[in-house]
């Protein structure tokens, strides 16, 4: 054992209160061999995680076991490496995407406009998307009895302005993308969600609110319903969401806990 | 009309304008090439820089990038532009302008004295003519020292921002990751939490904990929470104790609407911050983050290049005097800064041209798991600004932010620089690692016991 070379951290027992890479030790000031090691593995594993691709059919089947209805469409961007180059084409519907949802709309035009409009994206980690959207959407969905729906909307090679054309193609006053966030080298599963009152395309991310790092290790289904569910019933009081829509879920949440008690 | 030309080997380039000019002279990025401003060939880009080299320095006072009617960012660096600065250099084409950076009698005096006489466009202009040597020599002849509960950007100093993050904004694994970073001698720009959660409760419940660690271990540095400018204002309305006000800006007024904020807000918020009067060694109360790409991102740029909206952004944060300014080099991603070689480039840029604009520059040395990038190309960067006379870099543990998932530079990595180029952190801060026994001569890192006070921080706050 070469340890001898190497200082150990005498606060190894603070590893409990986070993921992060503390008391690491140390040789000399600089990292043991085999943290170098570890993280070069992390970071290979994440590079793998961006071009994972997206597996659309398991999305549609766990869908339609909750016997909600879909469609489906492609952003601009073909394939994944022109996605990673030109993040305006993923923020584009393809045209044969856009015809689908008017076609869809002119057959559906007797429900009148939606309330909501979910809409799972790829995003930078279709790991995220598979793992994470529809535990979410079993705790949000049915929190929302008297909304109206429209389709859950899966979306291929989609960044996060792809649900604002979305929205407003299907005329919906709320537009929730659910969407793969970069990986990260602890966590290559993060879902984020965006929201966005009255979507149409032009829309900046100050007018949006996020819901970042969803994934049971983070953010949990549970939280992050609740954080939605607030800003949900607060952009359609307010009549916008974005910088002027604030997150004060957590002291409703604590009023609820107190109740509780 | 084509004002701007050059023919090489009988073929004329011409180039419609100025910021036409500017965009083709750039440096390759994959930025200015999805905006489709980029030179189309390598040959253009240096026909761009030849006639930008032959222009008169004073051609950017006639000729604004973006309009003044349009943009309140141009107004402001129309409006503060100082003529008796400019006085020294107004005679200097651009190319002349390189020469008197690098001319030995050019030194950190009249760097400082011609500051308030330039505009970004000249930096960023003559930043294009440069190779990043020469970007690395001038910048390392800057000096810009601010000051809050320490005193930052002194020569041979290398400050760091310690960034505890945690993926719920849990205070003991914040604080976990803080003593971790103290106990390898960093913290000293600021402890400066991204929190998950843009809520004034959590910014103030954030606000509070780092408050009331910093005062129990008497640290001398100061505590942010990068929550956006209104969040943090309410939170101090709620009576946060907020040492400094960080907001992200660009350089159009566009980029900063799609940022939620203009320049009467970043004014409120700096009185706001101002008002509760917390520095004891100097008042700069605010800590601004940029990146090249920003305003492209926001559909912003009005056809201008990445790195000269960049430099833009410097002269909205030179207009409130901050304590520390960083470049967020490589967050943004392989779609405006395609791999290390572009990276690196434009850390150095970002690094120059602030520096030269007056302002206490630091960078994130940083990647996206989406880029053609590693930690070696990390290491390169690192080192350079190291010896560019960077003002201060980030230290995140074991270089993996686990909540805004990319990489950064570590406590090691400070280590390392400090060891490497003879740096030092600043010295109110560097007494009290001494004090501690967590660091000797500014650079090697004692030996800690287990029975070390911080050591047992978080478990008695838990």
């Amino acid at each position: 054992m070469p340890d001898d070379l190497l200082s150990e951290n005498p606060w190894q027992a603070l590893r409990r209160f986070t993921p992060a890479r503390i008391a690491l030790g140390r040789a000399g000031g600089s990292l043991p061999t085999h943290e170098v090691l570890a993280f070069q593995l992390a970071h290979a594993q994440a590079r793998d995680a961006v071009h994972l691709a997206f597996d659309t059919p398991s999305i549609v089947a766990q869908i339609e076991a909750e016997a909600w209805p879909w469609l489906e469409v492609e952003s601009a961007a073909s394939d994944r490496s022109t996605y990673l180059r030109r993040p305006d084409l993923g923020r584009r519907l393809a045209q044969h995407s856009v015809e689908r949802l008017q076609a869809y709309r002119a057959a559906h035009a007797e429900e009148g406009p939606y309330d909501l409009v979910f809409v799972i994206g790829d995003g930078l980690s279709a790991l995220a998307v598979h793992q994470h959207a529809l535990p979410l959407l079993r705790c949000v969905i049915p929190a929302l009895p008297t909304w109206k729906l429209a389709p859950i909307v899966i979306a291929s090679q989609a960044r996060v302005a792809l649900g604002d054309q979305i929205g407003e193609l299907l005329n919906a006053e709320q537009v929730i993308m659910l969407i793969g966030e970069r990986p990260g080298l602890t966590a290559a599963d993060s879902l984020g969600l965006y929201l966005t009152y009255a979507p149409r395309v032009g829309r900046n991310d100050a007018e949006r609110n996020c819901i970042s790092n969803v994934r049971p290790e983070g953010l949990s289904y549970k939280r992050a319903a609740h954080k939605l569910l607030y800003l949900l019933r607060e952009a359609r009081r307010l009549k916008l969401s974005g910088v002027d829509l604030k997150d004060d879920s957590d002291v409703v949440l604590l009023q609820d806990e107190h109740r509780e008690m | 009309m084509a004002r701007y030309q050059q023919t090489i080997a009988n073929h004329t380039y011409t180039f419609p304008d100025l910021k036409t000019l500017m965009a083709k002279a750039s440096p390759e990025k994959s930025g200015d090439q999805l905006a489709g401003i980029a030179a189309s060939s390598a040959e253009e880009r240096i026909a761009a820089r030849m006639v930008l080299a032959d222009l008169p320095l004073s051609r950017f006072l006639e000729e604004p990038l973006i309009p003044y009617e349009d943009d309140e960012v141009t107004r402001l660096i129309f409006d503060t532009h100082d003529k008796s600065a400019f006085e020294p250099i107004k005679h200097l084409t651009v190319g002349g302008f390189r020469n008197w950076l690098l001319a030995y009698e050019t030194d950190s005096e009249s760097l400082a004295a011609i500051a308030p006489g330039l505009t970004p466009e000249m930096v960023a202009a003559v930043s294009k003519l440069m190779r990043n040597q020469d970007l690395i020599l001038v910048a390392q002849k800057c000096r810009v020292v601010t000051a809050f509960r320490n005193t930052i950007g002194l020569p041979g100093r290398l400050s760091s921002r310690l960034q505890p993050n945690h993926p719920t904004d849990d205070l003991n694994g914040i604080a976990a990751s803080i003593v971790d970073g103290l106990l390898y001698g960093c913290g000293d720009a600021v402890i400066g939490i991204n929190p998950a959660s843009d809520s004034p409760q959590a910014t103030r419940a954030l606000l509070e904990m780092l408050d009331e660690l910093i005062q129990r271990y008497s640290i001398p540095t100061q505590s942010c929470v990068l929550a956006h400018a209104t969040s943090q204002i309410r939170a101090i309305e709620e009576g946060a104790p907020l040492d400094l006000m960080f907001q992200s800006i660009a350089g159009t007024e566009a980029a900063n609407r799609s940022f939620g904020i203009d320049l009467k807000l970043l004014a409120e918020a700096q009185a706001a911050a101002l008002s509760l009067k917390r520095g004891t060694v100097g008042q700069n109360v605010m800590y601004f983050e940029t990146g090249q790409g920003s305003a492209l991102s926001a559909n912003a740029h009005h056809g201008v290049d990445q790195q000269t909206c960049e430099a833009r952004a410097y002269a909205v944060a030179r207009a409130f005097k901050p304590l520390l300014v960083n470049t967020v080099v490589g967050f943004i991603g392989p779609e405006y800064l395609y791999n290390g070689q572009q990276i690196i480039r434009a850390g150095l840029e970002d690094h120059f041209c602030g520096k030269l604009l007056g302002l206490p520059m630091g960078c994130d040395v940083c990647y996206t798991n989406h880029a053609e990038a590693d930690q070696d190309d990390m290491d390169t960067l690192l080192t350079l600004l190291g010896v560019a006379g960077c003002t201060y870099v980030m230290g995140v543990p074991g270089a993996d932010d686990i909540m805004l998932s990319y990489q950064s530079t570590s406590f090691h990595d400070i280590l390392y620089l400090r060891s490497a180029l003879r740096l030092r952190p600043a010295p109110e801060f560097e007494a009290w690692l001494e004090q501690m026994q967590i660091m000797r001569q500014g650079r090697q890192l004692e030996t800690i016991s287990p029975q070390h006070s911080l050591v047992g921080a978080v478990s008695t706050e838990a």
